[in-house]
């Protein structure tokens, strides 16, 4: 028996008619949102295109990415603290570390929020000095916490929590080798840290720190609730007075999209950066990135 | 009657219940070759891993250029080191594993000059200078600026050798440097291993080449079971071993 001689060169392709109807379906949920979006007048573009560009809502936005940084910054900061505690030979540092954690991350952090603007009730006056001994400073607390410093408390000590568990994988990840070639070295235990096992774990913990960071972005307009004149903070001063309200609500969404947007895009570059020598190809350049220009052919070892 | 380069004393190691190091004696003079064999579990690598303190020793002593390494013995009192002092003795002691452990974030010459600027404080552009030189030495030199996962096994071996010289140790460590690579990239890593030997350098070298060790090795040592079981010139241990374990041993690596 012989096989029949066949050549697939000119194999007609399959067809994929589901395909088809859901690609029709969702067009006409789009052409149906698209024509929501131009002939319902209570959008009220109008008014959207004037407040878009407002001094006042530009200032709401200022008040927000500060917030952002400074919360992301003591985030990171004390991340990077709880992770080397949680991961620390004493088992002191390692349980309170961990109970930090699990308070912060088990527990709203719009309370946590409430909580600290409100800890006047707790502590009427903050003052440092030897536990059941004499006070060295004090003040009052009411004067002390302000809307600000008490959102980047929330804030801030809520993030810590998070961020000590992505370094902690981050830090958990870096094969032991590396560590214990160090350590053959001579090299001390601090520079090891610096130069070698928290550049490798970057890779690890910079995309979900890349979420991380746009999550608080989002997560600041929690401070509405104390007052802080945020950018939802301020579109709603804003429309409590005008009953304007979906037309501000979409000023907010259209700056949260631009802000969340341009993060992204900067997170590409960071994990690029740290990608370095991790593959075997050369990391894109920034200018070929930006001309679309395809990544170089790998480097084939000889 | 000069010091031993290296001297252990009834070095004794466990990890839990598994007794690994049943009182190893080891002295190596300086700008000898000792090679160690065995069959693996025989506590070979830990053995290596305890002269640089990598692993701390429960019994025993080692005394490294005359210094008693990982412990302080003043008074008839025994202290352990603190890590700052163990950091600073492993300086003079290099060593190559057997996973290289290049840092792979950094590129070649990056890995070399690493520990000779951060902690000896050597000029960069020294450091650069002496890194170039080491890395022509083990025949890399072109590959300088690449990353390690650019090079091949054999590459990356031999820039672990460059980068533990760069320190200029009194000692080298060689832990199974080519258990973990392709037979055909064994050969290049040998012969810049051979090289040092030729030019005096102290090594203890644990390994399965046999053939290495008879033509380089100053000294064979077969391990098995957490203590030495014979040590002797190459021709001795290899050819007209005393031991039935020594025996059964190479008639399976030969």
């Amino acid at each position: 028996m012989s096989l029949p001689d066949v050549d697939v060169a000119g194999a007609a392709r399959t067809r994929h008619p589901l395909r088809w109807v859901a690609s029709i379906v969702l067009l006409v949920l789009a052409a149906q949102l698209v024509s929501l979006l131009v002939t319902n007048p209570n959008f009220q573009w109008d008014v959207v295109g004037r407040y878009v560009n407002a001094q006042i809502i530009g200032q709401g936005i200022f008040t927000t990415l500060l917030l952002t940084v400074i919360a992301m910054a003591v985030g990171v900061v004390l991340g990077v603290l709880l992770a080397v505690g949680r991961l620390s030979e004493n088992p002191v540092a390692r349980a309170a570390c961990g109970l930090y954690v699990w308070f912060f991350r088990g527990t709203p952090v719009l309370v946590q929020l409430v909580l600290w603007y409100n800890l006047s009730y707790l502590l009427p006056e903050i003052s440092f000095g030897i536990p059941f001994g004499p006070e060295f400073v004090s003040a009052d607390t009411n004067v002390l916490i302000t809307p600000l410093l008490a959102a980047i408390l929330g804030l801030g000590l809520n993030e810590g929590a998070y961020m000590a568990e992505i370094i902690r994988g981050g830090l958990m990840s870096v094969d032991h080798g590396q560590t214990e070639a160090a350590s053959a070295l001579g090299i001390g235990g601090a520079r090891t840290f610096r130069r070698i096992v928290l550049p490798q774990a970057m890779r690890f913990i910079i995309p979900p720190t890349g979420s991380q960071v746009i999550s608080m972005l989002k997560a600041t307009s929690l401070v509405s609730v104390i007052a802080l004149a945020d950018l939802l903070y301020t579109v709603q001063s804003i429309y409590n007075r005008t009953f304007q309200t979906i037309p501000l609500l979409i000023v907010a969404c259209v700056w949260y999209l631009v802000i969340t947007s341009i993060l992204y895009v900067g997170q590409s570059f960071i994990e690029r950066h740290y990608a370095r020598g991790a593959t075997r190809n050369a990391p894109q350049s920034f200018w070929s990135f930006l001309t679309f220009r395809r990544r170089p052919t790998p480097e084939v070892p000889s | 009657m000069t010091i031993p380069m290296v001297r252990a004393r009834g070095v004794r190691k466990h990890f839990g219940h598994l007794e690994v190091l049943k009182g190893i004696d080891l002295e190596v003079r300086q700008g000898e070759v000792v090679v160690v064999l065995g069959p693996s579990g025989s506590g070979k690598s830990t053995f290596l891993r305890c002269v640089n303190h990598l692993e701390t020793i429960d019994g025993g002593s080692i005394h490294v250029d005359g210094e008693l390494i990982g412990f302080e013995a003043s008074g008839g009192r025994v202290r352990h080191l603190r890590r700052r002092e163990i950091t600073r003795q492993r300086r003079e002691i290099g060593m190559v594993f057997q996973q290289f452990n290049l840092f792979p974030h950094f590129t070649v010459v990056q890995n070399v000059i690493e520990a000779p600027v951060g902690v000896r404080g050597e000029p960069r552009g020294q450091a650069r200078e002496r890194a170039h030189a080491l890395l022509r030495r083990v025949g890399l030199e072109e590959k300088a600026d690449a990353y390690p996962r650019q090079l091949s096994g054999g590459q990356q071996q031999r820039v672990a050798i460059a980068r533990a010289l760069a320190m200029r140790p009194k000692l080298m460590l060689f832990d199974e440097p080519t258990s973990a690579l392709d037979p055909e990239l064994v050969g290049e890593v040998l012969a810049v291993m051979k090289g040092l030997a030729e030019d005096g350098l102290t090594m203890i070298v644990v390994t399965h080449e046999v053939g290495f060790a008879r033509e380089v090795a100053d000294r064979v040592v077969f391990m098995d079971d957490g203590v030495v079981v014979e040590s002797g010139a190459p021709a001795d241990v290899l050819d007209r071993p005393a031991s039935p374990r020594t025996k059964a041993f190479l008639s399976r690596v030969l």
